[in-house]
C-alpha cells in the first residue's frame, strides 16, 4: 500500500516536471522556429527602417540602457536598504511597517508604476519621455524585489558567522563586508537576475515613460523604444509574428548574457583580495 | 546598554572566593556580576577570580548561565538586544565594561564556539582573517602567523598541503581545531571555549582535550563543559553554576572528590542535571 502511494506520488512528480520542461521547450522551440529565419547580422546590428526590413539595433541599445541604468541605481540602494533593515535597524514596529510596505509594493501591477512615472518623472521632474524616466520608474519597480531577496539571503547567513567574526575583534562593518555579504551573494545575485527579468518583461511602464520612438537614442534623455515594447507594437500593429519571435530570440540571448555576466561579476567580487 | 556599579557590595558568598597562592596571578576578576535578558535575570551576583595560565572549567546543568557568563568575558552579550549588565569584570587592571574598546578586548580574549563556525573560505583565509582585519597585509608575516597558529592548534600536519582548499571540507574535529587556530592567530591572552567538543566524536574530543592541556602554558583558558569527566581531565579549577549563581568554585580535584556544598556533590555524582 505504502509502496503504491509512493509510486503514484513519484509519478505525479515526474509528470509535473515533464510538463514544465515540455511547456518551456515548446515555447522556446516555437519562438526559434518562427524567428530564426530573420536573425542575421544586419537584423541585430542594422538601423531600424520604418518601411520594414531594417534592423533592431536602436531597440537593443535602448533595452540595454534601461537594464543597466535601473540596476546601477536600484542594486546599491536596495542592498543598502536591506542591510540596514536586517543588520542594523532595531527590529521593531517601524521595521515591520517598512517590510510590509516593500512586500506590498512587489504586488502592484506595473501599469500603476508607469502612470506614476509618467506623472512624476516625465512631467513633474521635466525629464520628458526618456530612457532615464523609464529607468527611474523601473528602479522603483525592482527596488522591492532587490530589497526582499537581499533580506532573505542575509537571513540565511548563519548567526555563527557573525559571532565568529566579531569574536575575532572585527568591526561590524568588516564583518558585513568580508563575511556576511559574500555569503549572501548568491541570494543577492538571484534578486538581480530576477530584476533583469522584470525589466525585460516590462512593457506598459516603459511605454508610458520612454515612449515608442523607434530610433537610435542620442542620449539617456531621448525618448526611445525597448525590444519588448517593439515586439508588442509589431505584433499589435502589423501582426508580424515572425518579427516578434525574432525579437524574442534576441531577448533570450540578452538575458542569458546578462545572467552569465552577473554570475561572473559576483564570483570576481567574492574572490576579491583582502 | 549596561551599567556598572562602581561601589561594589560586599562579596557575601565566601564560597566563591579562592585563596591566593603567590605564584598565580589573577587574570580575570569578576565581582558581583548580574545579567538580565530584558526582565529575566540570568546571572546573580557572580564573583570569581580566574588565574592566569590555568584552565578554569564551568560546569552545571543546562540553562544555568554558563554560556551567558562566558560571553560576558568578551562582551559577546552586547550583540543581544535588551541585555543589562551590572558589576565588575576586570581583566589586566581594566574594567572591560568601562572601556569602550570592544575590539581590543576581543583581540585579547578569543573565543571558540560550540559548533565549529569556520567561514566559507579556504583554511588559510580563515586563520588569516583576524590578523588581516587588524591590517596585516605582509604575505610573509601572514604565512608565519597561519603556520604557527595551525601548529599551535595541532592541526598543521593534517592541513599543511591543502591550506588553499575550503575549510568546510574538513571533518568536524579538524574544523574545531582550525577554529582554535583562528583564535590563536590573534595572539590572545585568554581563550574562552563554550562546549567546544559537544558536537564531536570521542577521538576528536580527546585530541582537543590534549590540545587544551598543551595550550595552558601560553593561555588562560575558560571552558564550559557539561561533560564532567572532561572538566576533571582538563581543568585546574572548576566553578559549579546553578540557576545563574556560582555555588562553588575550587580546585577541580576538590570539586570532584570532596565538594563543600551538597548541591555540587549531587551534581558531580550525577544525582541531577
Ligand atoms: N538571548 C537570550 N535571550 C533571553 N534569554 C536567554 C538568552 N540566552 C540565554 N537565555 C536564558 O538565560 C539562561 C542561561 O542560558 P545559558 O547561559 O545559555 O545557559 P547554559 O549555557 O548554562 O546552558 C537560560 O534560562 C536561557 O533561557
Ligand atoms: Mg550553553
Amino acid at each position: 500500500m505504502r509502496k503504491l502511494k509512493d509510486l503514484i506520488l513519484l509519478g505525479l512528480l515526474w509528470f509535473a516536471a515533464f510538463l514544465t520542461v515540455a511547456v518551456l521547450v515548446t515555447i522556446v522551440g516555437f519562438i526559434f522556429y518562427k524567428g530564426i529565419g530573420l536573425i542575421s547580422f544586419d537584423f541585430i546590428f542594422g538601423d531600424y527602417s520604418p518601411s520594414g526590413g531594417g534592423g533592431i539595433w536602436p531597440m537593443v541599445v535602448t533595452t540595454i540602457y534601461t537594464i543597466v541604468i535601473s540596476l546601477l541605481i536600484a542594486t546599491p540602494i536596495g542592498i543598502l536598504a536591506a542591510v540596514y533593515l536586517q543588520e542594523y535597524a532595531k527590529q521593531g514596529r517601524m521595521v515591520r511597517i517598512i517590510r510590509f510596505a516593500t512586500e506590498s509594493l512587489t504586488g502592484i501591477p506595473s501599469i500603476i508604476y508607469g502612470l506614476f512615472g509618467a506623472v512624476f518623472f516625465v512631467t513633474t521632474l521635466k525629464l520628458g519621455m526618456s530612457i532615464i524616466a523609464a529607468s527611474l520608474t523601473l528602479t522603483i519597480i525592482i527596488l522591492p524585489v532587490i530589497i526582499r531577496t537581499t533580506e532573505e539571503s542575509l537571513k540565511t547567513v548563519p548567526q555563527s558567522y557573525r559571532e565568529g567574526s566579531l569574536a575575532l575583534g572585527t568591526t561590524k562593518l568588516q564583518t558585513l563586508y568580508k563575511v556576511i555579504l559574500p555569503s549572501a551573494m548568491p541570494g543577492i545575485l538571484s534578486g538581480i537576475i530576477l530584476s533583469m527579468g522584470r525589466i525585460i518583461g516590462e512593457s506598459a511602464a516603459i511605454f508610458l515613460t520612454a515612449g515608442t520612438v523607434a530610433a537610435m537614442p542620442e542620449s539617456i534623455f531621448s525618448s526611445a523604444r525597448t525590444l519588448t515594447v517593439h515586439s508588442y507594437l509589431v505584433t499589435q500593429e502589423a501582426g508580424d509574428i515572425e518579427l516578434a519571435a525574432a525579437i524574442g530570440i534576441i531577448l533570450i540571448a540578452i538575458i542569458l548574457i546578462l545572467n552569465f555576466s552577473a554570475t561572473w561579476i559576483s564570483k570576481k567580487l567574492n574572490k576579491a583580495d583582502y | 546598554m549596561y551599567t556598572t556599579i562602581l561601589e561594589p557590595k560586599m562579596v557575601k558568598d565566601e564560597k566563591s572566593t579562592v585563596t591566593e597562592t603567590p605564584e598565580t596571578k589573577t587574570k580575570i576578576h569578576v565581582e558581583n556580576l548580574n545579567l538580565f535578558y530584558g526582565e529575566k535575570q540570568a546571572l546573580f551576583d557572580v564573583s570569581i577570580d580566574i588565574k592566569e595560565k590555568e584552565v578554569t572549567a564551568l560546569i552545571g546543568p543546562s540553562g544555568c548561565g554558563k554560556s551567558t557568563f562566558l560571553r560576558t568575558l568578551n562582551r559577546m552579550n552586547d550583540l543581544i538586544e535588551g541585555v543589562k549588565i551590572s558589576g565588575k569584570i576586570i581583566i589586566d587592571d581594566e574594567n572591560i565594561y568601562e572601556s569602550n574598546d570592544v575590539i581590543k578586548l576581543r583581540t585579547k580574549v578569543g573565543m571558540v564556539f560550540q559548533k565549529p563556525n569556520l567561514f566559507p573560505m579556504s583554511i588559510y583565509d580563515n586563520v588569516a582573517y583576524g590578523p588581516r582585519m587588524q591590517g596585516i597585509k605582509n604575505k610573509a608575516i601572514l604565512n608565519e602567523i597561519v603556520e604557527n597558529s595551525l601548529r599551535g592548534a595541532a592541526i598543521w600536519d593534517e592541513v599543511q598541503d591543502r591550506l588553499k582548499s575550503s575549510a568546510l571540507g574538513l571533518s568536524g574535529g579538524q574544523q574545531q581545531r582550525v577554529c582554535i587556530a583562528r583564535a590563536i592567530a590573534m595572539k590572545p591572552d585568554v581563550i574562552l571555549m563554550d562546549e567546544p567538543t559537544s558536537a564531536l566524536d570521542p577521538i576528536s574530543t580527546l585530541k582537543i582535550e590534549e590540545l587544551i592541556a598543551a595550550m595552558k602554558k601560553d593561555y588562560t583558558i575558560v571552558i564550559v563543559t557539561h561533560n564532567m569527566q572532561q572538566a576533571a581531565r582538563v581543568s585546574d579549577k572548576t566553578a559549579f553554576f546553578l540557576n545563574g549563581e556560582i555555588i562553588e568554585f575550587d580546585e577541580t580535584s576538590k570539586i570532584f572528590s570532596m565538594p563543600s556544598d551538597q548541591r555540587t556533590e549531587d551534581y558531580v555524582t550525577g544525582r541531577f542535571g
